[in-house]
């Protein structure tokens, strides 16, 4: 344990430099943000998954976001476990029919100002599920959606791009 | 050849035909009986369970794979006899026929239903299941006694993680009773497979458990290949299990790491996060995609294994090789995280046999089944490597044995390495020879447990019916066994042990 823990002093991070924040995304949420709403934020954000019926695919990605290369928390964007706490709902997946309730009143706990990203080509439009008839469709069918980071499964440097994209509006608006 | 416990069911009887490439027997009542009565003495072992719309099949195997076979009784009037009552295992995918195929087990302890809450809509002419009453409401078993308290979780959680129901009943902090909820992310997978062409079904296989994307592929492509009697080039064989090997080392890093991380132990999340991450780098520097997505086609495989590929694959199996003996003597010596998983959530061996449950949850239990080795498929039959087992079935015994399979998967990346052969990488698939239909069956292990692909393809070469059976289906229950007795707070733990795909098992 020692040695681990020394060797991780010395040693360089493995962590990397931020990736540009995504432009398309900073033009699609450039409609939905609200300045003074985000003024309140300050370039914090707390982040509540929900998955809505993925293939667990994105989830895998999400949690990549967390791991020491991409280390999501030094942007002040951090995992929350309750949507009460949250501002940002991450949603995956088509939205199941069986699950529609389950998001319906996760977003209603959401206290506002909150937002909204879908993420994965189901999240967009149902992706390969759309048509089913155990699948309501997107995320936007069920509740409004700010931001589209679309990919099967959007690599981790996507969600990235797309979380500053966010994170970015709120500092501009300031 | 020696007598099995599956002959004695089948009796002599004609294998159908057009199935491969294990037989498959029409059978009447009495042989169905007969086979559940063999389930229950445990001479033979569930391996899958599906309906149709006048048909239910059921895979069977030997206790150790080596036979195998799919029985058949047709023209079934609505009712047909349950096994469940029988051989409880059974239950919950009788539970599943009846809601998706309208026929009704008679006999069955459990007739509540399971992946259908009552919310599908009920389009004119859609392929969507019989409806149900959307304000039924869904009873949880009774659970009686002082001092009993339940809490409900679910079915969002807390985590990133899949969405399902836990009722917990609890004694103080004990847990008497588990129930489970599951069917949230039903995306009705087998309905949007009917019909569609092999390109377009085979992209939903690998996205049935996203986690198990390369297996899933790999086990449609095969149970296609043996309808089709489609023989896939060597180099591709060999191409599919080094990208089964990937994933299934990325996912138990990744499983290791999270089990420690619920026993508050951050920093093995953290190490066994950066040697995921490197896996999944080296796989989109191979092959094009992070997670090996839609790589693997009936006929064989989209991408080749070039220079770069190599190079990056050898530099992580060295990287591998350095790090993770590290982590292992840390977790290996680290009290405070034994105190948390020796002796915790313990499956005991008999119920892992019972139901046949595969993967990581069975071997930590003393049922030693690895599909790679039985009933096999290439080229594990020309690679080395041992299936790890131990008898515990505690938490600890679980991260045991993943530890080893990184190890073992490591060697055969190796042996992969220094002796794949040259040559074309997919073939065309073969027609649907002369028949009307053709059926294929396989079993894959993902790095779950073993994976069972159910296809029947049209003269056309499309699908007319494929089944996807999750390794889950098997554990799912076992959970609930395992988690008694034990305390609330060490749920979160447990699950992980287990990390069943919800996803795989809703479908």
């Amino acid at each position: 344990m020692r040695k681990t823990l020394f060797r991780s002093i010395i040693q360089a991070p493995v962590t990397e430099a931020p990736p540009p924040a995504d432009e398309a995304a900073l033009a699609e949420l450039a409609a939905s943000v609200d300045a003074a709403a985000l003024r309140r934020l300050g370039r914090s954000l707390a982040i509540r998954e929900v998955d809505a019926g993925s293939c667990n695919g994105c989830e895998l990605e999400i949690h990549a976001i967390n791991n020491a290369f991409y280390d999501l928390e030094r942007f002040g964007i951090r995992f929350v476990a309750s949507p009460r706490h949250a501002d940002v709902l991450l949603v995956t997946g088509p939205v199941t029919w069986n699950m529609r309730e389950g998001l319906e009143r996760t977003y209603a706990a959401t206290p506002a100002p909150k937002w909204v990203v879908a993420v994965g080509d189901c999240g967009f439009d149902g992706g390969i599920f759309a048509g089913s008839y155990a699948v309501a469709g997107g995320v936007s069918a069920v509740v409004p959606v700010d931001l589209h980071i679309r990919g099967c499964p959007p690599t981790p440097t996507q969600l990235l791009r797309g979380l500053l994209a966010l994170l970015n509006a709120a500092g501009h608006d300031r | 050849m020696e007598m099995t416990a599956l002959d004695a069911i089948t009796n002599g009887r004609t294998a159908d035909p057009d199935h491969r490439p294990w037989p498959r027997f029409s059978v009447d009542e009495g042989t169905w009986t007969k086979a559940a009565v063999a389930l229950h003495d445990g001479e033979c072992c569930l391996l899958g369970y599906w309906g149709e719309r006048d048909r239910v099949n059921l895979a069977l195997g030997t206790p150790n794979l080596s036979a195998i076979c799919v029985l058949s009784l047709e023209n079934v009037d609505r009712v047909f006899p349950s096994l469940a009552a029988a051989f409880p295992p059974a239950a919950r995918l009788e539970r599943t026929i009846r809601e998706m195929n309208g026929l009704l087990a008679a006999g069955a302890p459990d007739s509540r239903p399971w992946l259908n809450h009552g919310r599908w809509p009920q389009a004119q002419g859609s392929s969507a299941p019989p409806a149900r009453d959307s304000h039924e409401k869904y009873i949880f078993l009774p659970v009686e006694g002082e001092s009993l308290h339940q809490i409900p979780v679910g079915p969002v959680h807390a985590g990133i993680i899949e969405p399902g129901h836990f009722r917990f009943t609890a004694n103080g902090e004990t847990v008497v009773r588990l129930e489970e909820r599951l069917g949230y992310v039903h995306k009705g997978i087998e309905g949007l497979m009917a019909g569609a062409p092999l390109a377009q079904a085979a992209r939903l296989a690998g996205r049935v458990s996203g986690d198990s994307t390369v297996a899933y592929a790999l086990a449609f492509a095969r149970a296609v290949e043996a309808a089709t009697e489609t023989v896939v080039p060597e180099r591709a064989h060999w191409l599919r299990a080094l990208m089964a090997e990937l994933e299934r080392i990325a996912n138990h890093l990744g499983d290791i790491g999270a089990i420690c991380n619920d026993a508050a132990f951050a920093i093995m999340l953290a190490h066994c996060g950066i040697l995921r991450e490197r896996v999944l780098r080296a796989a989109a520097t191979t092959f094009g995609h992070r997670l090996m997505m839609d790589r693997i086609l009936p006929g064989g495989v989209s991408c080749d294994l070039n220079g770069d590929g190599r190079a990056a694959i050898e530099a992580l199996v060295a990287l591998i090789r350095r790090k993770f003996p590290e982590l292992v003597e840390l977790y290996d010596n680290t009290t405070s995280l034994q105190d948390r998983t020796v002796a915790t959530g313990i499956l005991r061996p008999a119920l892992a046999q019972r139901f046949a449950c595969g993967g990581v949850i069975g071997r930590a239990s003393g049922r030693v089944v690895d599909a790679r080795r039985h009933p096999g498929y290439p080229p594990y039959d020309q690679l080395a490597f041992d299936v790890p087992s131990l008898i515990e079935g505690d938490v600890n015994a679980r991260v045991w044995i993943r530890i080893r399979e990184v190890e073992q998967s490591l060697a055969l990346i190796e042996q992969i390495l220094s002796r794949l052969p040259e040559g074309a990488i997919a073939t065309d698939v073969g027609a649907v020879a002369g028949a009307a239909h053709a059926e294929g069956l396989s079993l894959v292990e993902g790095f779950r447990g073993d994976i069972l692909v159910w296809v029947r393809l049209r003269a056309d070469g499309t699908v007319d019916r494929c089944h996807p059976r999750d390794p889950s289906w098997f554990q799912w229950p076992l959970l609930e066994a395992a988690i008694e007795g034990n305390i609330v707070a060490d749920f979160p733990l447990c699950n992980k042990s287990f990390n069943c795909s919800y996803s795989g098992h809703d479908l």
